[in-house]
């Protein structure tokens, strides 16, 4: 979690100078629901993530060096330089994809849980979006094709209560998402997402019904965006006693609180932890930096596939 | 050993012979598989052939996921029209992922789709439609005129590892044609030069490569002698084989059942004006559907379509054996 918010806190700093380039969405307040979900998974087993990924890919492994020079258009970066912060894939550490448009991730990653059903695979699939993409479309879709087909898929949702810069109530007379997909009958629950061992929990009991064949489950997150909808958002939509409560619920700060009060660990380590993601960042900053920009040529190489 | 059969046997036959060849193959889509009595259902049951609902966004989702995890889906989405309720998907995720990801992954996958069914299914069932997924690098268009043709791409799309809009003619789908049996493979990119002649240069597509034969047919009676050239591909296009027809002609006719501004004709056009000018002896000429939605009535609907006389009109213009008008 604090890998997570050290690379994204930096993101932020180098998008202001311009080192950063393009449209860049941080999840700085939302990091445990993609450290406790993602922490369990194995490689093979894949993630699905939206605009809004820099947390899902650390949380499943993406190098910080790698996504960095990504992020700053280099020819190191995780995706050459092609995709950039919305677009990241790291198939090897099982992020099959980030994409860019709200909802349009969802019925990939039932296309993952059908190979996985055809080859007889115990491969899990697990889909992140927000509250805005239900509304849309493909999750409706998604999510009727999930349950008759049975896929182990788990659709985890973080519902941070704005989709871009409206509020859910202006999109939806339904308050929880968990709701929308009660007619259908899987499991599902909905949690405090600053509150990481209630995700991880909840996600646990999921992960194992899927490992064994099961599916769907939907999980949602109640969270938080501490920042806007991107950076640059100047959040004129935002309420400011809710920004006080929010800090009250940030969950590296609940989390430290719950490791010491139940003595999971002590102090000095926890601040080790933030010094030793600290460290990583800068060393993920100058290896970015150290990374040459691709050849501009590239991208006429890349559009097809030669078979 | 070639035999007669339908275009539309041809395609199933492709299908078929590349699900027995790979099992990564899968076949699925609406009101598909319905029956145990389905030739793909008895031959590789149904976790490999599957109905889906009236859920294109779902449908094509799937296939890209599904192909983005190392299986080769072919959707059945019956009309063209019906990827439009998909575009996301289409435009936006399936050609965009291999090359977003810096080349890691892939995505192979069909997506079959039926069009240009100009027989009174009027405006929301008959576009030609093709020409919109030209614009989008990562996709490939196959547009077969032949029932051999129909097979050969058809197993060519199935390899393929990029994803390729199938666009089969709806008018076609029972026009018997000589088929080889067994693997049959058209390779992409390379146009067929359907006549040979040498006075004009016609590039027709689908359902028009017919029309435009049986318009170089009267051009003979006439001493006019016409080449037909028949892209069978609009992405990879085969635009040597067109110059080189038109170094010989020095002159161009293009037929295409689209909408003059989004047709491959335009296209075509454009890159011969680009790349083979000193060649033309004549304006180059387009005989495309006019720029309407198709209408439902017979005598409208045939007003808005090419047909013979006008491709053959087109291309007495550019003979000089009547005058050249818009």
């Amino acid at each position: 979690m604090w890998r997570i918010r050290c690379f994204e806190e930096r993101v932020a700093r180098l998008k202001r100078t311009l080192q950063v380039h393009g449209l860049i969405h941080l999840s700085i307040g939302g990091e445990g629901v993609a450290a406790a979900v993602c922490r369990q998974l194995r490689d093979d087993d894949a993630v699905y993530s939206g605009h809004r990924a820099h947390g899902h890919a650390i949380a499943k492994g993406a190098p910080l060096d790698k996504l960095m020079a990504e992020l700053m258009g280099r020819a190191g970066g995780l995706c050459r330089g092609l995709g950039g912060s919305m677009h990241l894939v790291d198939r090897e550490h099982g992020l099959l994809g980030a994409t860019g448009v709200v909802g349009g991730n969802i019925p990939l990653a039932l296309g993952n849980a059908l190979a996985a059903r055809v080859r007889a695979s115990d491969e899990v699939t697990v889909v992140f979006f927000g509250d805005g993409a239900v509304q849309a479309g493909h999750f409706n879709e998604s999510v009727n094709l999930a349950a008759l087909w049975e896929l182990p898929v788990i659709f985890v949702c973080e519902n941070n209560g704005f989709a871009e810069f409206t509020p859910r109530s202006a999109h939806t007379p339904v308050a929880r998402v968990a709701d929308v997909v009660a007619p259908y009958g899987f499991d599902r629950e909905t949690v405090q997402g600053s509150d990481v061992p209630a995700v991880f929990e909840a996600f646990a009991a999921f992960l194992r019904a899927a490992r064994g064949g099961h599916g769907p489950m939907l999980l949602e997150c109640l969270t938080h965006r501490r920042r806007g909808h991107y950076e640059g958002d100047q959040q004129r939509y935002r309420d400011a006693t809710a920004e006080e409560q929010w800090e009250q619920r940030d969950p590296l700060a609940r989390l430290r609180s719950q490791a010491t009060a139940q003595g999971w660990l002590d102090e000095p380590t926890l601040d080790g932890l933030e010094r030793e993601a600290r460290a990583e960042v800068d060393t993920a900053v100058e290896v970015a930096r150290a990374s040459p920009f691709p050849d501009p040529g590239l991208p006429t190489q890349l559009v097809y596939a030669s078979a | 050993m070639a035999r007669e059969i339908p275009y539309i046997a041809a395609i199933n036959e492709a299908i078929h012979l590349e699900m027995a060849r790979d099992e990564d193959v899968l076949y699925f889509g609406q009101n598909l598989a319905t029956t145990e009595n389905d030739e793909f259902v008895k031959s590789f049951g149904h976790d490999r052939v599957r109905v889906t609902p009236i859920s294109e966004t779902a449908e094509i989702g799937i296939a890209i996921g599904a192909a983005l995890a190392g299986l080769r889906p072919v959707v059945e989405l019956y009309m063209a029209e019906f990827m439009l309720v998909a575009m996301n998907q289409v435009v936006n995720e399936a050609p965009r992922f291999r090359y977003m990801s810096g080349g890691r992954v892939k995505v192979p996958l069909v997506l079959k789709a039926g069009y240009g069914f100009t027989a009174g299914w009027a405006g929301q069932h008959t576009g030609s439609i093709y020409g919109m997924f030209m614009g989008v690098p990562g996709l490939k268009v196959a547009l077969p005129a032949t029932a051999a043709d129909a097979k050969g791409l058809m197993a060519t799309a199935i390899r393929d590892d990029n994803p390729v809009c199938y666009f089969h003619h709806y008018l076609l789908t029972l026009e018997p044609g000589d088929v080889p049996e067994g693997e049959h493979l058209v390779p992409f990119g390379e146009a067929a030069v359907r006549r040979e002649g040498g006075d004009v240069t016609i590039v027709a597509t689908g359902w028009m490569v017919g029309k435009a034969l049986a318009a170089a047919e009267s051009l003979a009676a006439e001493g006019l002698s016409a080449e037909v050239i028949d892209p069978r591909t609009l992405v990879p296009l085969d635009i040597a084989t067109i110059l080189t027809s038109v170094e010989k002609t020095g002159r161009v006719v293009l037929v295409d059942q689209a909408p003059r501004h989004a047709s491959a004709s335009a296209v075509i056009a454009a890159e011969i004006a680009d790349r083979g000018f000193s060649s033309l002896k004549a304006p180059i000429k387009q005989v495309t559907a006019l720029d309407a939605t198709i209408p439902y009535s017979e005598p409208m609907e045939a007003y808005v379509l090419p047909d013979e006389e006008k491709i053959a009109g087109a291309a007495r213009q550019v003979l000089g054996s009547a005058p050249v008008t818009a």
